[in-house]
């Protein structure tokens, strides 16, 4: 990973080679909960799975729910296309996802913790249970009565989304649930559950090792630190790059494009793409709708070309999404077969053009209603290269 | 304990209990939302989202049935934002259904096309997706009919199955464009565990789950003049049927009904409460007997509990899930099989007809009913003992047909033989009728006194509880039955077979022991059976129970052994209960099936 970028500062906090585990844990343990969960509000820390909620502020909430037990669960089911980051940080730095992990145990008063590992990714059980072996030896020696076992998910995309997940390791069909009640009181088998992404649990080792201050060094506001992202698509130089939040797309392209870039896939299928015209405007990060040019992301970076077909970019995504519904709300089971079906209508002349305002009404009416986060976000890709690249959907 | 949640609903201020939902908010200001996912009866799931409302400062809708009321909240269940999207909503399920509304069973009785109606979708902007999906439709069972193209994947029918029946026969299949509700490896109703109880009927909105109708087959019967068709009706018809036809909830049409099946054209019009007497003769004098041997004989063997074998789809559930309580199930057929295997040996006789050409027709709230007809040992009179059986529903179908003005015919009476029901034959229709109805005639066999209730009334034994145990002493018995004296019988009563389910685990367990049990595998009984009219819900239930216990009150004749009929059937043709006849053509015998 030595690849050099030109201009954006490559960061190097989560893949850089510490190995001093037990002695930030002990730190950590030494310092009163209320301190360590100061520190990880104080940080800024977002979840870095895509969604962005704080993490120093979950901690807090499940730690205040009065019930027992308590579980952290690291979410390892890493499906959102273009997005491979994950891996990379539990193959090369699993020691700080577990060491994440025993900080919000400890915090939470937890015993037991999973990572819930994506059915592709049982190559790194073997190497997994290694770390864990060598994991629960330091949680003997610190005194820690904290348990993490491997829960291995069966290749469902939903289950990335933590209620699907729940229902997944209790041995039901991965469906996401109502919410409220939400998994800071109401997670894993019905009890307080912690779930981060596996990114967000090893950056919070970082800021434990170097402190909120340090983290907040990097970033932008409402955005602060860095952030592993996934590279791919039509780059000279695909792979993991961590970098500062808050970049602009512009200066991504810049480093990564192939001199012919089209637009940006950013956060995935279920993220939005981001044409050349609003490269300079838009940036990576969690600031929010209002500024209209923030776009928050998993981590995934997919860079088209002008070779590529935005029609056939979007087909793909729809097939995507019209196989990995779970299928049990009507806004996301039908909507994203009639949007597939219409841009094929359309794109060969059985329906108008102007077939594609409806369907993009239905976007809305898909992010309104469908009951998570999966049919919520269709919208966003839809309409985004709908609006940006519509004649390609016609002729 | 619970506090209080001011909140307001289309500007009405509205306060609630903590804990309730926005739905049932506004059902308290008598705010209509539409739902569909949504039954009284069931957990919430909360997937067709038809129900969206939008509340102040929350950018998306929130689904009315699973969101709990909050303090301050601001509700608009009519705002522009949520009729588009539920319009939205309502044309994507239309989409994706069956739209044949004319050929449907459930034309008028559907919630997605009611809803569709009130909302005015007549131009809609989707794609078809039926062509596309090659769907078939299931009609092996001789039960029920699952169409997959009028499914709107509510769940509802999946969560009957596994939490009011613990049956699980049917589950979600598949993810995304390609989820359904299947069975075992997509095997046919008729191969799986399903009970044929029909409450998946009862709780599907629209039609894609539905009984298999043999209303055609009776009305070619009713027309062959060789045929002579003899129609039979259970207790709970009688509180159920009124509300297909126009009367509230809870109404007795008893009399009426047998008016309109005159005028169907039947040639008699029987009823089943007769042998519901009957069963009471076999089965209390079965339980009499195995009491006798477990205490008298202290014979080791004797299977106790007694279970009452009355249910259909208890029966087959415990087939399924408890074969080695087989022995426990009463060896007396169901009600409507005795009077099969009776209508075409001694009322065929009686009346000097030909019994291949009686046609043994039986009306029933019940689907599991119709499966219960077709099992290979129910031929004891040398015929099938009943030709077709027919729900409550399918009973208002053919009365709607024939053009008949229910709410103005006369009241008229069963014909006899086998006409005459006591009392205790009516509160078969009702979750702990039978017990009582055993225990009204068992006690009197054995104290010469009559139970020791208020105005027959064993109240222990009714209501909607799902599980009700009663404890009733024998004393100062006759001397024939001393070795009863002081004993106390244990009875529990069940409805709605994840009851039957825990007290069967309970009594697996050592934790309950018990004498006797009535198992009935419908809430309710059967007048909540997988037959009755739609809608159904705990106040309906309530409603048709109470009326049960009316009629029962409204009779003279409340005691099974009273039954004049009954006591002619033993002295002209049975002998005596349990004899060498009634074994022959009342008493059956139960096989082992797969627990899946």
């Amino acid at each position: 990973m030595t690849t050099k970028i030109k201009q954006l500062k490559r960061i190097d906090l989560i893949f850089n080679h510490e190995d001093d585990c037990k002695e930030i844990l002990k730190k950590s343990f030494d310092r009163t909960n209320e301190e360590v969960i100061n520190e990880m509000v104080n940080s800024g820390l977002k979840g870095r799975g895509g969604a962005g909620f704080p993490t120093g502020l979950k901690w807090k909430l499940t730690a205040e729910v009065k019930d027992s037990p308590k579980y952290v669960i690291c979410n390892a089911d890493e499906g959102e296309p273009g997005t491979f980051k994950d891996r990379e940080i539990l193959t090369r730095v699993p020691h700080k996802v577990l060491a994440g992990m025993a900080m919000c145990a400890k915090i939470i008063g937890s015993r037991q913790g999973y990572i819930y590992l994506r059915g592709e990714y049982k190559f790194l059980v073997p190497q997994l249970r290694e770390e864990l072996r060598k994991f629960h030896q330091i949680m003997d020696e610190l005194n820690l009565d904290f348990e993490v076992d491997i829960f291995l998910g069966s290749g469902a995309y939903i289950c990335g989304e933590e209620s699907a997940l729940f229902e997944s390791m209790e041995g039901k069909r991965g469906e996401p649930r109502n919410k409220p009640p939400f998994p800071t009181e109401c997670g894993y088998l019905n009890k307080p559950t912690v779930i981060n992404n596996v990114e967000t649990l090893a950056h919070s080792y970082t800021i434990m090792k170097y402190g909120a201050k340090k983290f907040r060094e990097l970033g932008v506001k409402d955005s602060w630190g860095s952030k592993v992202f996934s590279v791919s698509g039509d780059t000279p130089i695909p792979g993991i790059y961590e970098l500062e939040l808050g970049m602009s797309v512009q200066d991504f392209v810049d480093d990564f494009g192939d001199g012919d870039t089209k637009a940006v896939q950013v956060g995935g299928a279920s993220g939005f793409l981001v044409p050349r015209k609003r490269f300079a405007k838009s940036h990576i990060g969690y600031q929010g709708k209002l500024t209209g040019v923030s776009l928050p992301t998993g981590g995934s970076m997919m860079i088209f070309n002008s070779s590529r077909s935005m029609y056939n970019v979007l087909d793909n995504y729809l097939d995507f999404f019209q196989e990995e519904s779970c299928g049990q709300c009507t806004p996301c089971r039908v909507g994203c077969q009639q949007l597939l079906k219409g841009i094929k209508a359309v794109k060969r002349g059985e329906k108008p053009a102007a077939y594609l305002d409806k369907l993009l009404k239905l976007t809305d009416t898909m992010r309104l209603t469908a009951k998570c986060g999966l049919g919520q976000s269709v919208a966003n890709s839809f309409s985004s290269i709908v609006e940006n690249f519509r004649e390609e959907m016609i002729y | 304990m619970s506090n209080t949640i001011n909140l307001s609903i289309n500007g009405i201020a509205v306060s609630v209990e903590e804990g309730k939902t926005i739905l049932e908010a506004a059902q308290k200001l008598h705010i209509n939302i539409p739902t569909l996912c949504y039954h009284k009866d069931l957990c919430i799931a909360g997937n067709c989202r038809v129900c969206v409302v939008e509340q102040a400062g929350v950018d998306r809708l929130v689904a009315s049935c699973a969101t709990p009321v909050s303090e301050g909240m601001e509700i608009n269940t009519n705002s522009l934002k949520v009729r588009n999207c539920r319009k939205h909503i309502i044309e994507l399920l239309l989409a994706e259904h069956n739209e044949e509304c004319t050929k449907c069973y459930r034309n008028g009785h559907c919630e997605l096309q009611s809803i569709a109606a009130d909302l005015q979708i007549t131009n809609p902007d989707f794609i078809d997706l039926v062509p596309d999906k090659n769907y078939s439709i299931d009609s092996y069972s001789p039960s029920i009919e699952k169409d997959d193209s009028k499914c709107i994947r509510c769940q509802r029918c999946v969560r009957t199955c596994a939490e009011i029946q613990s049956v699980g026969a049917i589950a979600v299949a598949h993810k995304g464009a390609e989820m359904k509700i299947s069975t075992f490896f997509n095997q046919p109703l008729n191969e799986v565990v399903c009970t044929n109880c029909g409450q998946c009927i009862v709780h599907c909105p629209t039609g894609a789950l539905v009984e298999k109708s043999y209303v055609e087959q009776v009305w070619d019967a009713i027309a062959d003049p060789e045929k002579h068709v003899v129609v039979q009706t259970a207790p709970a018809v009688r509180v159920g049927l009124g509300e297909e036809l126009g009367f509230e909830a809870g109404t007795r049409v008893t009399s009426r009904m047998v008016a309109a099946l005159r005028r169907l054209g039947f040639d008699s019009v029987l009823d089943t409460d007769f042998t519901a007497d009957l069963t009471i003769m076999e089965e209390g004098t079965e339980l009499l007997m195995r009491l006798k041997a477990a205490l008298f004989d202290d014979n080791p063997d004797v299977a106790l509990p007694m279970a009452t074998s009355c249910s259909p789809g208890w029966v087959k559930y415990i087939e399924h899930k408890y074969p080695q309580y087989l022995p426990n199930l009463s060896t007396c057929k169901s009600p409507q099989q005795m009077f099969g295997a009776l209508a075409k040996t001694y009322y065929a006789k009686n009346i000097d007809v030909n019994p291949a050409n009686i046609v043994s027709v039986s009306i029933m709230p019940c689907t599991a009913k119709k499966y219960e007809a077709n099992r290979p040992e129910m031929k004891d009179s040398g015929f099938k003992d009943v030709d077709f059986v027919l729900t409550t529903r399918e009973l208002a179908v053919m009365i709607k047909q024939a053009g008949i003005e229910f709410d103005q015919l006369n009241e008229e009476n069963y014909d006899s033989i086998m006409g005459i029901g006591s009392g205790a034959g009516v509160i078969f229709g009702a979750t702990g009728g039978v017990m009582e109805a055993a225990l009204r005639t068992a006690y009197e066999i054995v104290t010469g006194r009559e139970v020791p209730f208020n105005n027959l009334e064993i109240k222990p034994v009714r209501g909607l509880a799902g599980v009700k145990e009663a404890v009733v002493l024998i004393e100062n018995v006759r001397p024939e039955w001393n070795f009863l004296e002081g004993v106390e019988l244990k009875c529990a009563i069940t409805n709605g077979l994840e009851n039957a389910h825990q007290l069967m685990e309970a009594i697996e367990r050592g934790d309950r022991y018990y004498h006797f049990i009535e198992i009935m595998a419908c809430p309710g009984g059967c007048l909540g059976g997988g037959g009755q009219p739609f809608p159904v819900d705990n106040e309906i239930r309530q409603k048709r129970m109470d009326a049960i216990y009316s009629e029962d009150l409204s009779l003279t004749l409340r005691k099974s052994h009273e039954n004049p009929e009954i006591t002619q059937i033993y002295e002209e043709f049975l002998g005596k209960p349990l004899s060498h006849k009634s074994h022959e053509l009342l008493h059956t015998s139960y096989v082992k099936r797969q627990p899946y």
